[in-house]
Protein backbone atom coordinates (compact mmCIF):
# COMPACT_ATOMS: atom_id res chain seq x y z
CA UNK A 1 0.00 0.00 0.00
CA UNK A 2 2.74 2.40 1.02
CA UNK A 3 4.68 1.46 -2.10
CA UNK A 4 1.69 2.21 -4.37
CA UNK A 5 1.12 5.50 -2.62
CA UNK A 6 4.75 6.50 -3.05
CA UNK A 7 4.79 5.58 -6.74
CA UNK A 8 1.54 7.51 -7.29
CA UNK A 9 2.98 10.56 -5.56
CA UNK A 10 6.16 10.29 -7.61
CA UNK A 11 4.23 10.04 -10.86
CA UNK A 12 2.15 13.05 -9.88
CA UNK A 13 5.30 14.98 -9.05
CA UNK A 14 6.92 14.09 -12.35
CA UNK A 15 3.84 14.82 -14.43
CA UNK A 16 3.36 18.18 -12.76
CA UNK A 17 7.01 19.05 -13.37
CA UNK A 18 6.83 17.90 -16.98
CA UNK A 19 3.58 19.52 -18.00
CA UNK A 20 3.60 22.76 -16.01
CA UNK A 21 4.35 25.78 -18.17
CA UNK A 22 8.12 26.28 -18.17
CA UNK A 23 9.37 29.28 -16.26
CA UNK A 24 11.35 31.29 -18.83
CA UNK A 25 13.02 33.54 -16.28
CA UNK A 26 14.23 30.57 -14.27
CA UNK A 27 15.43 28.75 -17.38
CA UNK A 28 17.24 31.86 -18.56
CA UNK A 29 18.87 32.21 -15.16
CA UNK A 30 19.93 28.56 -15.20
CA UNK A 31 21.18 28.23 -18.76
CA UNK A 32 21.83 31.66 -20.25
CA UNK A 33 22.59 34.27 -17.57
CA UNK A 34 26.05 32.95 -16.84
CA UNK A 35 27.26 34.03 -20.29
CA UNK A 36 24.80 36.72 -21.38
CA UNK A 37 24.39 38.39 -17.99
CA UNK A 38 21.46 38.41 -15.58
CA UNK A 39 19.80 41.20 -17.54
CA UNK A 40 21.14 40.24 -20.95
CA UNK A 41 23.87 42.88 -21.04
CA UNK A 42 26.53 40.43 -22.14
CA UNK A 43 29.63 38.90 -20.65
CA UNK A 44 31.31 35.82 -22.01
CA UNK A 45 28.38 35.87 -24.41
CA UNK A 46 27.20 38.79 -26.49
CA UNK A 47 24.61 41.23 -25.14
CA UNK A 48 21.07 40.40 -26.21
CA UNK A 49 18.99 42.95 -24.29
CA UNK A 50 19.42 45.51 -27.06
CA UNK A 51 16.10 47.03 -28.22
CA UNK A 52 17.36 47.24 -31.78
CA UNK A 53 18.27 43.58 -31.69
CA UNK A 54 15.18 42.16 -30.04
CA UNK A 55 12.83 44.27 -32.15
CA UNK A 56 14.37 43.15 -35.42
CA UNK A 57 14.72 39.42 -34.96
CA UNK A 58 11.96 36.87 -35.11
CA UNK A 59 11.03 34.34 -32.48
CA UNK A 60 12.17 31.70 -34.94
CA UNK A 61 15.63 33.25 -35.06
CA UNK A 62 15.90 33.22 -31.27
CA UNK A 63 14.44 29.72 -31.04
CA UNK A 64 16.80 28.27 -33.63
CA UNK A 65 19.78 30.08 -32.13
CA UNK A 66 19.12 28.56 -28.72
CA UNK A 67 18.38 25.17 -30.20
CA UNK A 68 21.32 24.94 -32.65
CA UNK A 69 23.86 27.33 -31.12
CA UNK A 70 26.80 28.55 -33.16
CA UNK A 71 29.23 25.69 -33.79
CA UNK A 72 32.74 26.81 -32.88
CA UNK A 73 31.59 30.29 -31.77
CA UNK A 74 31.10 29.80 -27.99
CA UNK A 75 27.27 29.63 -28.05
CA UNK A 76 26.46 25.94 -27.45
CA UNK A 77 23.38 24.15 -28.75
CA UNK A 78 20.77 23.55 -26.06
CA UNK A 79 19.47 20.34 -27.49
CA UNK A 80 18.36 18.99 -24.11
CA UNK A 81 15.73 21.69 -23.62
CA UNK A 82 12.21 20.93 -24.80
CA UNK A 83 10.56 23.13 -27.42
CA UNK A 84 8.31 24.53 -24.69
CA UNK A 85 11.32 25.42 -22.57
CA UNK A 86 13.07 27.18 -25.46
CA UNK A 87 9.89 29.09 -26.27
CA UNK A 88 9.65 30.11 -22.61
CA UNK A 89 13.18 31.50 -22.76
CA UNK A 90 12.31 33.41 -25.93
CA UNK A 91 9.24 34.85 -24.19
CA UNK A 92 11.46 35.92 -21.30
CA UNK A 93 13.83 37.71 -23.70
CA UNK A 94 10.84 39.49 -25.19
CA UNK A 95 9.81 40.74 -21.75
CA UNK A 96 12.95 42.88 -21.62
CA UNK A 97 11.77 45.21 -24.33
CA UNK A 98 8.00 45.37 -23.88
CA UNK A 99 7.79 48.83 -25.44
CA UNK A 100 9.48 47.71 -28.63
CA UNK A 101 7.38 46.93 -31.69
CA UNK A 102 6.18 43.34 -31.96
CA UNK A 103 8.84 41.00 -33.21
CA UNK A 104 8.95 41.08 -36.96
CA UNK A 105 7.92 37.99 -38.77
CA UNK A 106 10.52 36.85 -41.22
CA UNK A 107 9.28 34.58 -43.90
CA UNK A 108 11.32 31.88 -45.50
CA UNK A 109 11.34 33.52 -48.91
CA UNK A 110 14.76 34.15 -50.40
CA UNK A 111 15.96 37.61 -51.30
CA UNK A 112 17.03 37.66 -54.94
CA UNK A 113 20.30 39.37 -55.74
CA UNK A 114 23.60 39.20 -57.57
CA UNK A 115 25.92 37.27 -55.24
CA UNK A 116 28.99 38.08 -57.32
CA UNK A 117 28.36 41.80 -56.92
CA UNK A 118 27.44 41.17 -53.30
CA UNK A 119 30.85 39.62 -52.76
CA UNK A 120 32.54 42.82 -53.92
CA UNK A 121 30.36 44.94 -51.67
CA UNK A 122 30.92 42.56 -48.74
CA UNK A 123 34.69 42.90 -49.12
CA UNK A 124 34.36 46.69 -49.08
CA UNK A 125 31.71 47.23 -46.41
CA UNK A 126 31.47 44.12 -44.22
CA UNK A 127 34.75 42.21 -44.18
CA UNK A 128 36.53 44.58 -41.80
CA UNK A 129 34.23 43.48 -38.98
CA UNK A 130 32.78 40.16 -40.13
CA UNK A 131 35.98 38.79 -41.66
CA UNK A 132 37.03 38.32 -45.26
CA UNK A 133 35.11 35.05 -45.50
CA UNK A 134 32.36 35.90 -43.04
CA UNK A 135 34.19 34.12 -40.22
CA UNK A 136 33.28 36.82 -37.69
CA UNK A 137 35.20 38.88 -35.17
CA UNK A 138 37.58 37.65 -32.51
CA UNK A 139 37.15 36.88 -28.84
CA UNK A 140 34.00 36.26 -26.90
CA UNK A 141 31.48 38.77 -25.55
CA UNK A 142 32.44 41.78 -23.50
CA UNK A 143 34.61 40.09 -20.89
CA UNK A 144 38.37 40.42 -20.82
CA UNK A 145 38.80 40.18 -24.53
CA UNK A 146 36.43 42.97 -25.44
CA UNK A 147 36.62 46.65 -24.64
CA UNK A 148 33.31 47.37 -22.92
CA UNK A 149 32.62 50.35 -25.15
CA UNK A 150 32.49 47.95 -28.11
CA UNK A 151 30.11 45.40 -26.70
CA UNK A 152 29.32 43.16 -29.62
CA UNK A 153 31.52 40.58 -31.25
CA UNK A 154 30.71 40.73 -34.97
CA UNK A 155 28.93 37.46 -35.66
CA UNK A 156 30.26 34.80 -38.00
CA UNK A 157 27.97 34.96 -41.01
CA UNK A 158 29.25 31.76 -42.59
CA UNK A 159 28.44 29.79 -39.45
CA UNK A 160 25.98 26.98 -40.04
CA UNK A 161 24.06 27.94 -36.88
CA UNK A 162 23.64 31.53 -38.03
CA UNK A 163 22.65 30.56 -41.56
CA UNK A 164 20.10 28.14 -40.16
CA UNK A 165 18.60 30.68 -37.77
CA UNK A 166 18.65 33.86 -39.85
CA UNK A 167 16.22 34.43 -42.68
CA UNK A 168 17.15 36.50 -45.72
CA UNK A 169 14.69 39.18 -44.71
CA UNK A 170 16.27 39.46 -41.27
CA UNK A 171 19.74 39.87 -42.75
CA UNK A 172 18.37 42.43 -45.20
CA UNK A 173 16.61 44.40 -42.51
CA UNK A 174 19.75 44.44 -40.36
CA UNK A 175 21.77 45.76 -43.30
CA UNK A 176 19.19 48.40 -44.07
CA UNK A 177 18.55 49.65 -40.55
CA UNK A 178 21.69 48.72 -38.68
CA UNK A 179 21.68 48.02 -34.95
CA UNK A 180 21.72 51.04 -32.72
CA UNK A 181 24.05 50.55 -29.77
CA UNK A 182 26.40 48.36 -31.79
CA UNK A 183 28.99 49.07 -34.48
CA UNK A 184 26.54 47.76 -37.09
CA UNK A 185 25.40 50.78 -39.07
CA UNK A 186 22.61 51.25 -41.60
CA UNK A 187 24.04 50.69 -45.05
CA UNK A 188 21.22 52.64 -46.62
CA UNK A 189 22.57 55.58 -44.63
CA UNK A 190 26.03 54.69 -45.92
CA UNK A 191 24.81 55.23 -49.47
CA UNK A 192 23.99 51.71 -50.63
CA UNK A 193 20.80 51.10 -52.59
CA UNK A 194 18.30 48.40 -51.75
CA UNK A 195 19.42 46.31 -54.71
CA UNK A 196 23.03 46.46 -53.41
CA UNK A 197 21.81 45.18 -50.08
CA UNK A 198 19.94 42.39 -51.84
CA UNK A 199 23.21 41.46 -53.53
CA UNK A 200 25.00 41.29 -50.16
CA UNK A 201 22.22 39.14 -48.74
CA UNK A 202 22.53 36.80 -51.72
CA UNK A 203 26.28 36.59 -51.13
CA UNK A 204 25.86 35.86 -47.40
CA UNK A 205 23.31 33.19 -48.25
CA UNK A 206 25.80 31.67 -50.68
CA UNK A 207 27.96 30.77 -47.67
CA UNK A 208 25.57 27.85 -47.23
CA UNK A 209 27.31 26.12 -50.13
CA UNK A 210 30.72 26.43 -48.47
CA UNK A 211 30.18 26.91 -44.74
CA UNK A 212 33.17 26.80 -42.47
CA UNK A 213 32.62 23.52 -40.68
CA UNK A 214 33.94 23.22 -37.15
CA UNK A 215 33.80 20.01 -35.21
CA UNK A 216 35.41 19.25 -31.88
CA UNK A 217 38.26 16.77 -32.05
CA UNK A 218 36.81 13.37 -31.26
CA UNK A 219 39.79 11.04 -31.45
CA UNK A 220 42.15 12.62 -28.94
CA UNK A 221 43.07 10.74 -25.75
CA UNK A 222 42.27 12.62 -22.53
CA UNK A 223 45.74 12.05 -21.07
CA UNK A 224 49.22 12.31 -22.60
CA UNK A 225 51.79 10.04 -21.01
CA UNK A 226 55.28 8.66 -21.40
CA UNK A 227 57.28 6.12 -19.39
CA UNK A 228 60.49 7.47 -17.91
CA UNK A 229 63.63 5.33 -17.49
CA UNK A 230 64.75 7.64 -14.69
CA UNK A 231 63.89 8.01 -11.01
CA UNK A 232 61.13 10.39 -9.92
CA UNK A 233 63.68 12.99 -8.79
CA UNK A 234 65.67 12.76 -12.02
CA UNK A 235 62.54 12.89 -14.13
CA UNK A 236 61.28 15.98 -12.29
CA UNK A 237 64.60 17.72 -13.02
CA UNK A 238 64.36 16.64 -16.67
CA UNK A 239 60.83 18.04 -16.89
CA UNK A 240 61.94 21.37 -15.38
CA UNK A 241 64.79 21.65 -17.87
CA UNK A 242 62.45 20.87 -20.76
CA UNK A 243 59.95 23.49 -19.55
CA UNK A 244 62.60 26.20 -19.36
CA UNK A 245 63.79 25.18 -22.79
CA UNK A 246 60.34 26.01 -24.12
CA UNK A 247 60.43 29.54 -22.70
CA UNK A 248 58.05 28.77 -19.87
CA UNK A 249 58.73 29.49 -16.20
CA UNK A 250 58.47 26.84 -13.50
CA UNK A 251 56.32 28.39 -10.77
CA UNK A 252 55.83 25.53 -8.34
CA UNK A 253 56.78 21.92 -7.71
CA UNK A 254 54.61 20.05 -5.21
CA UNK A 255 53.09 16.69 -4.45
CA UNK A 256 49.50 15.99 -5.43
CA UNK A 257 48.63 15.84 -1.74
CA UNK A 258 50.18 19.20 -0.87
CA UNK A 259 47.71 21.32 1.04
CA UNK A 260 45.65 18.30 2.11
CA UNK A 261 47.94 16.69 4.67
CA UNK A 262 51.04 17.71 6.62
CA UNK A 263 54.14 17.68 4.41
CA UNK A 264 55.62 14.66 6.19
CA UNK A 265 52.56 12.60 5.23
CA UNK A 266 52.51 13.58 1.56
CA UNK A 267 53.05 10.97 -1.12
CA UNK A 268 56.19 12.20 -2.86
CA UNK A 269 55.79 9.69 -5.66
CA UNK A 270 53.09 11.91 -7.19
CA UNK A 271 54.75 15.18 -8.16
CA UNK A 272 53.16 18.09 -10.02
CA UNK A 273 55.28 20.67 -11.81
CA UNK A 274 53.32 23.88 -12.45
CA UNK A 275 54.63 26.31 -15.04
CA UNK A 276 53.45 29.15 -17.21
CA UNK A 277 54.21 31.86 -19.73
CA UNK A 278 52.17 34.94 -18.87
CA UNK A 279 52.30 36.27 -22.43
CA UNK A 280 50.71 33.06 -23.61
CA UNK A 281 48.13 33.12 -20.80
CA UNK A 282 47.18 36.69 -21.65
CA UNK A 283 46.77 35.78 -25.29
CA UNK A 284 44.64 32.73 -24.46
CA UNK A 285 42.43 34.67 -22.04
CA UNK A 286 41.81 37.26 -24.71
CA UNK A 287 40.31 34.50 -26.84
CA UNK A 288 38.16 33.00 -24.10
CA UNK A 289 38.23 33.85 -20.38
CA UNK A 290 37.14 30.33 -19.46
CA UNK A 291 40.43 28.88 -20.66
CA UNK A 292 41.84 29.40 -17.16
CA UNK A 293 40.65 25.88 -16.41
CA UNK A 294 43.91 24.75 -18.00
CA UNK A 295 46.02 27.10 -15.91
CA UNK A 296 48.67 27.01 -14.83
CA UNK A 297 50.20 24.47 -17.19
CA UNK A 298 51.21 21.33 -15.35
CA UNK A 299 53.05 18.08 -15.87
CA UNK A 300 52.79 15.21 -13.40
CA UNK A 301 55.50 12.68 -12.54
CA UNK A 302 54.18 9.51 -10.93
CA UNK A 303 55.90 6.39 -9.68
CA UNK A 304 53.77 3.32 -9.19
CA UNK A 305 54.91 -0.28 -8.90
CA UNK A 306 58.43 0.77 -9.82
CA UNK A 307 57.37 2.44 -13.07
CA UNK A 308 57.84 6.19 -13.47
CA UNK A 309 55.43 7.95 -15.80
CA UNK A 310 55.17 11.55 -16.96
CA UNK A 311 51.62 12.69 -17.68
CA UNK A 312 49.59 15.72 -18.60
CA UNK A 313 46.11 16.61 -19.69
CA UNK A 314 45.58 16.76 -23.44
CA UNK A 315 44.47 20.30 -24.34
CA UNK A 316 43.31 19.08 -27.76
CA UNK A 317 40.89 16.76 -25.99
CA UNK A 318 39.88 19.50 -23.58
CA UNK A 319 39.31 22.15 -26.22
CA UNK A 320 35.91 20.70 -27.16
CA UNK A 321 34.59 21.95 -23.80
CA UNK A 322 34.51 25.52 -24.99
CA UNK A 323 32.86 25.33 -28.43
CA UNK A 324 35.35 27.97 -29.49
CA UNK A 325 37.17 27.46 -32.76
CA UNK A 326 39.66 30.18 -31.89
CA UNK A 327 41.03 28.02 -29.09
CA UNK A 328 41.99 25.24 -31.46
CA UNK A 329 45.33 26.74 -32.42
CA UNK A 330 46.58 27.56 -28.90
CA UNK A 331 45.32 24.17 -27.69
CA UNK A 332 47.22 22.48 -30.50
CA UNK A 333 50.32 24.47 -29.58
CA UNK A 334 50.09 23.58 -25.89
CA UNK A 335 49.50 19.94 -26.73
CA UNK A 336 52.61 19.86 -28.87
CA UNK A 337 54.53 21.61 -26.10
CA UNK A 338 53.38 18.97 -23.60
CA UNK A 339 54.35 16.19 -25.98
CA UNK A 340 57.77 17.82 -26.41
CA UNK A 341 58.30 18.08 -22.65
CA UNK A 342 57.24 14.47 -22.10
CA UNK A 343 59.60 13.31 -24.82
CA UNK A 344 62.56 15.38 -23.67
CA UNK A 345 62.10 14.39 -20.03
CA UNK A 346 62.02 10.68 -20.75
CA UNK A 347 64.41 10.27 -23.66
CA UNK B 1 13.98 -8.66 -5.30
CA UNK B 2 12.15 -7.14 -2.36
CA UNK B 3 9.54 -4.46 -2.75
CA UNK B 4 11.73 -2.02 -0.79
CA UNK B 5 14.66 -2.71 -3.08
CA UNK B 6 12.61 -2.17 -6.24
CA UNK B 7 11.23 1.04 -4.74
CA UNK B 8 14.79 2.25 -4.14
CA UNK B 9 15.74 1.40 -7.71
CA UNK B 10 12.77 3.35 -9.05
CA UNK B 11 13.68 6.34 -6.91
CA UNK B 12 17.38 6.30 -7.86
CA UNK B 13 16.59 5.92 -11.56
CA UNK B 14 14.15 8.81 -11.48
CA UNK B 15 16.50 11.10 -9.59
CA UNK B 16 19.37 10.28 -11.96
CA UNK B 17 17.14 10.81 -14.97
CA UNK B 18 15.94 14.20 -13.78
CA UNK B 19 19.44 15.25 -12.75
CA UNK B 20 21.02 14.24 -16.04
CA UNK B 21 18.39 16.00 -18.09
CA UNK B 22 18.81 19.19 -16.14
CA UNK B 23 22.58 19.44 -16.50
CA UNK B 24 23.94 17.93 -19.66
CA UNK B 25 26.72 20.43 -20.32
CA UNK B 26 30.36 19.39 -19.98
CA UNK B 27 31.36 22.83 -18.78
CA UNK B 28 29.68 23.82 -15.54
CA UNK B 29 29.33 27.56 -15.13
CA UNK B 30 27.59 29.84 -12.68
CA UNK B 31 27.18 33.58 -12.29
CA UNK B 32 27.32 34.95 -8.77
CA UNK B 33 25.49 38.26 -8.33
CA UNK B 34 28.23 39.32 -5.94
CA UNK B 35 31.50 41.12 -6.55
CA UNK B 36 34.67 39.09 -6.69
CA UNK B 37 35.78 39.31 -3.02
CA UNK B 38 32.35 38.28 -1.73
CA UNK B 39 31.97 35.53 -4.33
CA UNK B 40 35.44 34.20 -3.50
CA UNK B 41 34.53 34.00 0.17
CA UNK B 42 31.24 32.33 -0.70
CA UNK B 43 33.04 29.80 -2.90
CA UNK B 44 35.55 28.95 -0.18
CA UNK B 45 32.73 28.59 2.34
CA UNK B 46 30.67 26.39 0.00
CA UNK B 47 33.64 24.14 -0.75
CA UNK B 48 34.29 23.79 2.96
CA UNK B 49 30.59 23.27 3.66
CA UNK B 50 30.56 20.29 1.32
CA UNK B 51 33.37 18.63 3.23
CA UNK B 52 36.21 19.43 0.83
CA UNK B 53 39.60 20.85 1.69
CA UNK B 54 40.73 23.87 -0.26
CA UNK B 55 44.35 23.02 -1.00
CA UNK B 56 45.52 26.06 -2.92
CA UNK B 57 44.49 29.21 -4.76
CA UNK B 58 46.44 30.15 -7.89
CA UNK B 59 46.34 33.92 -8.33
CA UNK B 60 46.57 34.16 -12.09
CA UNK B 61 45.74 37.87 -12.07
CA UNK B 62 48.69 38.66 -9.81
CA UNK B 63 51.06 36.91 -12.19
CA UNK B 64 49.56 38.68 -15.20
CA UNK B 65 49.71 42.17 -13.70
CA UNK B 66 53.21 41.44 -12.44
CA UNK B 67 54.18 40.77 -16.04
CA UNK B 68 52.64 44.04 -17.24
CA UNK B 69 49.28 42.77 -18.50
CA UNK B 70 45.95 44.33 -17.61
CA UNK B 71 43.41 41.95 -16.13
CA UNK B 72 40.50 41.76 -13.75
CA UNK B 73 40.51 39.41 -10.75
CA UNK B 74 41.19 35.85 -11.88
CA UNK B 75 41.96 32.85 -9.67
CA UNK B 76 42.02 29.06 -9.86
CA UNK B 77 40.83 27.27 -6.72
CA UNK B 78 42.03 23.69 -6.06
CA UNK B 79 40.16 21.43 -3.67
CA UNK B 80 39.38 17.82 -2.85
CA UNK B 81 39.03 15.13 -0.23
CA UNK B 82 42.31 13.38 0.48
CA UNK B 83 40.76 9.94 1.03
CA UNK B 84 38.97 10.06 -2.29
CA UNK B 85 42.05 11.32 -4.09
CA UNK B 86 44.23 8.59 -2.60
CA UNK B 87 41.78 5.81 -3.33
CA UNK B 88 41.22 6.86 -6.93
CA UNK B 89 44.81 7.71 -7.88
CA UNK B 90 46.13 4.49 -6.40
CA UNK B 91 43.90 2.55 -8.75
CA UNK B 92 43.95 5.01 -11.61
CA UNK B 93 47.08 7.20 -11.72
CA UNK B 94 45.97 8.52 -15.10
CA UNK B 95 43.47 10.68 -13.18
CA UNK B 96 46.26 12.66 -11.50
CA UNK B 97 46.59 15.25 -14.32
CA UNK B 98 42.95 16.18 -13.63
CA UNK B 99 43.30 16.37 -9.83
CA UNK B 100 42.84 18.03 -7.40
CA UNK B 101 39.44 19.25 -8.57
CA UNK B 102 39.55 22.89 -9.48
CA UNK B 103 37.33 25.81 -10.37
CA UNK B 104 38.21 29.02 -12.15
CA UNK B 105 36.74 32.17 -10.65
CA UNK B 106 36.90 35.56 -12.32
CA UNK B 107 35.36 38.97 -12.00
CA UNK B 108 32.96 40.34 -14.54
CA UNK B 109 32.19 43.93 -13.64
CA UNK B 110 30.27 43.80 -10.36
CA UNK B 111 29.47 40.12 -10.71
CA UNK B 112 31.60 36.99 -10.70
CA UNK B 113 31.76 33.88 -12.85
CA UNK B 114 32.86 30.43 -11.73
CA UNK B 115 33.70 27.70 -14.24
CA UNK B 116 34.49 24.03 -13.78
CA UNK B 117 34.89 21.07 -16.07
CA UNK B 118 32.13 18.62 -15.21
CA UNK B 119 33.76 15.96 -12.99
CA UNK B 120 31.36 13.41 -14.47
CA UNK B 121 33.41 13.78 -17.64
CA UNK B 122 36.26 11.94 -15.92
CA UNK B 123 34.33 8.79 -16.76
CA UNK B 124 35.92 9.20 -20.19
CA UNK B 125 39.36 8.84 -18.55
CA UNK B 126 38.45 5.86 -16.37
CA UNK B 127 35.68 3.49 -17.37
CA UNK B 128 34.93 1.90 -14.01
CA UNK B 129 31.37 2.02 -12.63
CA UNK B 130 32.64 2.52 -9.08
CA UNK B 131 34.79 5.45 -10.16
CA UNK B 132 31.92 6.78 -12.26
CA UNK B 133 29.75 6.86 -9.12
CA UNK B 134 32.44 8.94 -7.42
CA UNK B 135 32.60 11.30 -10.39
CA UNK B 136 28.80 11.64 -10.25
CA UNK B 137 29.01 12.55 -6.55
CA UNK B 138 31.57 15.24 -7.40
CA UNK B 139 29.27 16.44 -10.16
CA UNK B 140 26.35 16.72 -7.74
CA UNK B 141 28.49 18.51 -5.17
CA UNK B 142 29.70 20.97 -7.81
CA UNK B 143 26.10 21.74 -8.79
CA UNK B 144 25.18 22.17 -5.14
CA UNK B 145 28.12 24.55 -4.63
CA UNK B 146 27.05 26.45 -7.74
CA UNK B 147 23.49 26.70 -6.42
CA UNK B 148 24.85 28.37 -3.30
CA UNK B 149 26.90 30.81 -5.37
CA UNK B 150 23.88 31.70 -7.49
CA UNK B 151 21.96 32.98 -4.45
CA UNK B 152 21.52 36.69 -3.88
Amino acid sequence: MAFRLLVTLLLLLISSASFAAPDGARLYSLHCAVCHGSAGHGGVGVPIALPTFLSTVSDDFLFNTIRSGRPGRVMPPFSDLSDAQVRAIVAHLRSWVPAAPPAVSHGGERVKGNAAHGKQLFAHYCAACHGANGEGGHGTGVTFSRPRELPVMPPALNNSGFLHAASDSMIKQTLMKGREGTPMVSFLAQGLKERDINDIVAYVRSFETTPIVWKPKEDEPPVLEAVSPYSVEETVENVKRAIVGKNFVVIRVQSLENGFVPEAEENHHQVIIYFCNFGFINQALSLDPRIGLFMPCRVTVVEQNGVVKVMSINPKYQSRLFNNEELDRPCDEITEMYRGILEEATI
Amino acid sequence: MSRLSSMKNVLVSLILLVGMNAHAEDLLMVRSPHSFPEAMLALQSAIDGHGYTLSRVQRVDIGLTGSGFVTDKYRVVFFGKIDEIRTLTTRYPQLIPYLPLHMTIFAEDEETLVVMEDPARLAQVVTDPEAAAQFRRWHNDALSIFDELRQE
